[in-house]
């Protein structure tokens, strides 16, 4: 077993008297797709967004290769090289491809203004490797399929050499050739040796792509498995029983 | 959503899109050369005379130049009510700095050299510092900018009448008064020269834009048609140029300047007003602008911002410090707005700048920019100012009654928008 890259210790957040995320704590190693499972209002998406620094921890601690860190923004996240793709897409539907993918890390030129001709340059660049069907780099996001606004924010993620790379429902809102295009990337990704945090609501998806699955019930993690250890069924019942068998007799 | 293939068939490209010509501004163009040719046949030629056109320029200067940075605030899904308020305040201490401040304490009288500079300078410093503490308000504090700016209208405009008493200052620096328009312009040589440089720089952005496209493989629209923009841009820059050199000063304005410098005026000497100072200033605060909104990463995160906040911030985006720098921006302006109108009026008066606000923000959403956030041009806001002015004027010179003035406005104002909406529709914008 390798170090992981990401632990994330006894992690706690409340929003307004309601402990959203309770003590929860949940490791990643490079290479490793691990799959957070649970119903709606787990706290799945709170928890990964603790670690993208969208939200601020009550209490817990987070350690990147190793090391303390201290994340309390998006900013605080992506000098740690971790790169969210967020459930909502969080693109500025406005611009045009190029904009959104480089959006917040602008290329410049000499002169201190934004290179648009190399921001699209590049952006062809990953895109004929990520989605070689796209074309529209000079329209807004907003005229985009699901499928080609999904590629833009992974691409977003992939450009800057993400180490640890958070899908938040990544396929949900995808046709089936678009989500094996998603699946086939996870693939390669983990190949080069990211840590993948994957948040979906798809059992069986989630037993295909991920190595180790974590189910999460009411703020609190029930179970972390490898995923060869456990059936479907077994997973399901850690979902909605929130224990692992579903009657104790029965084995 | 699904995987299907984009129903839209493949971009048919009409000659349009061939010379890249945004149809949206291409019918504000059309739409402002109706109302001249309108008002034209309705004043018997006297609306697009060189003295009128002249008289129309400065007149959306001050205007013009706030609602560049209206753009701004209102793609960031803002509003600043008190840009009118903003720039009575800061015309009311450059005015008191220049007549009073400078002469009693530093003992600076007026007309030396450095008291201009140090009023603009003390007003380009009010401006932006109230503009940013508003911004700071609206993004730190997450006061709706509606309210901090509504609290801003009343606030800043009684500052300005507090400081004053109320009472006219002026006359004013004359070098101060360079900026307002007819006193201070270029001379026909000078304008002349003017547009000879600008549409040589024209030409040159257009073909290095045409080069970095070459250089990285992007399409080029045909040789032909480049040439034929820049000679279009080129007409209209010396066109405009020839126009305003056709303003004759009158004859008794003539020999009262020989007669100020203690000269006999020759027998049958003439000058054009040329190019004014103020719309020199304008049109550097226009490209200023443009390069801000367009090549740098202030403009680049404003327009992200406006399209989706939730993504800015998550992109690392400092949204709330963007918002300071958009109202301290939007402040400088108004200040630079103050020393064109008082510099016109050639005093400060009370109620300069009343009701500016309305007539900036109806600059802006006439020019397109959209109040959901994320869409709005600068060179569009000009043209809105344009064409606004052109309707006051216009409807003045014709002799309509002042309530009918307020009445049309008004309309065209809601008519923009809404023909703006439908044109959106249809073009699946939003």
């Amino acid at each position: 077993m390798s170090t992981p890259i990401v632990e994330l210790k006894n992690i706690s957040i409340s929003f307004g008297g309601v402990r959203a995320v309770d003590n929860v704590s949940l490791d990643v190693e490079p290479g490793q797709v691990v799959g957070l499972l649970g119903h709606n209002g787990a706290g799945k998406s709170t928890l990964i967004k603790i670690l993208s620094g969208a939200y601020q921890k009550d209490s817990g601690e987070i350690w990147i290769d190793g090391q303390k860190a201290d994340i309390r923004s998006p900013r605080d996240a992506r000098h740690h090289n971790i790169e969210t793709i967020y459930q909502t897409l969080a693109l500025a539907d406005n611009l045009d491809a190029p904009s959104n993918l480089f959006l917040g890390r602008e290329l410049t030129n000499a002169f201190g203004f934004v290179d648009d001709a190399q921001m699209e340059a590049e952006t062809r660049k990953i895109m004929a490797r990520l989605n070689p069907n796209f074309k529209k780099l000079k329209e807004p996001v907003s005229a985009l399929s699901g499928g080609q606004r999904q590629s833009v924010a992974i691409a977003r993620a992939v450009y800057f050499n993400a180490k640890i790379l958070i899908m938040d429902e990544p396929t949900a809102a995808l046709g089936v050739h678009e989500t094996k295009m998603v699946a086939d990337l996870i693939h390669e990704l983990k190949s080069q040796g990211l840590a993948i945090i994957l948040i979906s609501h798809d059992t069986r998806e989630m037993m295909e792509l991920c190595d180790v699955v974590s189910v999460m019930k009411n703020g609190q993690m029930v179970g972390t498995e490898r995923v060869e250890d456990v059936t479907e069924d077994e997973i399901l019942s850690m979902i909605i029983l929130g224990k692992k068998t579903p009657d104790a007799k029965a084995s | 959503m699904s995987a299907t293939p984009d129903p839209t068939p493949a971009p048919k490209r009409n000659l349009l899109q061939t010379l890249e010509i945004d149809v949206r501004l291409l019918g504000m163009v059309a739409a402002f050369v109706i109302i001249c040719l309108i008002f034209n046949i309705l004043t018997d030629g006297r609306f697009l005379t060189a003295r009128n056109v002249f008289n129309l320029t400065i007149q959306t200067v001050s205007v013009a130049i706030m609602a560049t940075g209206m753009v701004f605030v209102i793609v960031t899904r803002h509003i600043d009510l008190a840009v009118g308020a903003l720039l009575a305040t800061c015309s009311a201490v450059m005015a008191m700095t220049q007549t009073l401040y400078l002469p009693e304490f530093l003992g600076l009288p007026l007309g030396h050299p450095l008291v201009p500079w140090i009023a603009i300078a003390v007003g380009l410093f009010v401006g932006t510092t109230l503009g940013a503490v508003q911004g700071y308000l609206v993004g730190y504090l997450a006061i709706p900018a509606f309210i901090v700016t509504l609290g801003g209208l009343l606030i800043w405009r009684n500052v300005g009448w507090y400081m004053t008493s109320g009472a006219t200052i002026g006359p004013l620096d004359p070098t101060f008064m360079k900026f307002g328009g007819i006193n201070g312009t270029l001379g026909e040589t000078w304008s002349w020269i003017f547009g000879a440089v600008a549409t040589l720089v024209a030409c040159w952005a257009m073909w290095s834009a045409r080069k970095n496209k070459v250089v990285h493989g992007f399409p080029v629209k045909p040789i032909g048609a480049e040439y034929a923009m820049m000679a279009l841009v080129g007409a209209g820059i010396m066109g405009f140029i020839w126009v305003l050199n056709s303003y004759q000063i009158p004859a008794a304005r003539l020999k009262r300047m020989f007669a100020a410098r203690g000269e006999e005026m020759p027998e049958g000497f003439s000058a054009a007003y040329g190019l004014p100072i103020s719309v020199l200033l304008l049109i550097a605060i226009a490209i200023a602008m443009t390069l801000v909104a367009r090549k740098t990463r202030l403009g680049r995160y404003i327009f992200a911002t406006g399209g989706n906040p939730d993504a800015a911030e998550l992109s690392g985006i400092n949204t709330r410090m963007l918002t300071v720098k958009i109202f301290a921006i939007m402040g400088a302006l108004c200040a630079i707005s103050a020393v064109v109108a008082s510099a016109r009026l050639t005093n400060h008066s009370n109620d300069i700048g009343t009701l500016d606000e309305l007539r900036v923000i109806a600059a802006a959403v006439i020019g397109g920019t959209a109040l959901s956030g994320g869409l709005g041009t600068i060179h569009g806001a000009i043209l809105g100012a344009l064409i606004m002015q052109s309707l006051q004027s216009g409807m003045a010179m014709v002799g309509v009654d002042a309530p009918l003035q307020n009445i049309v406005v008004g309309s065209v104002l809601v008519a923009a928008v809404l023909i703006d909406i439908i044109f959106r529709k249809r073009a699946g914008l939003k």
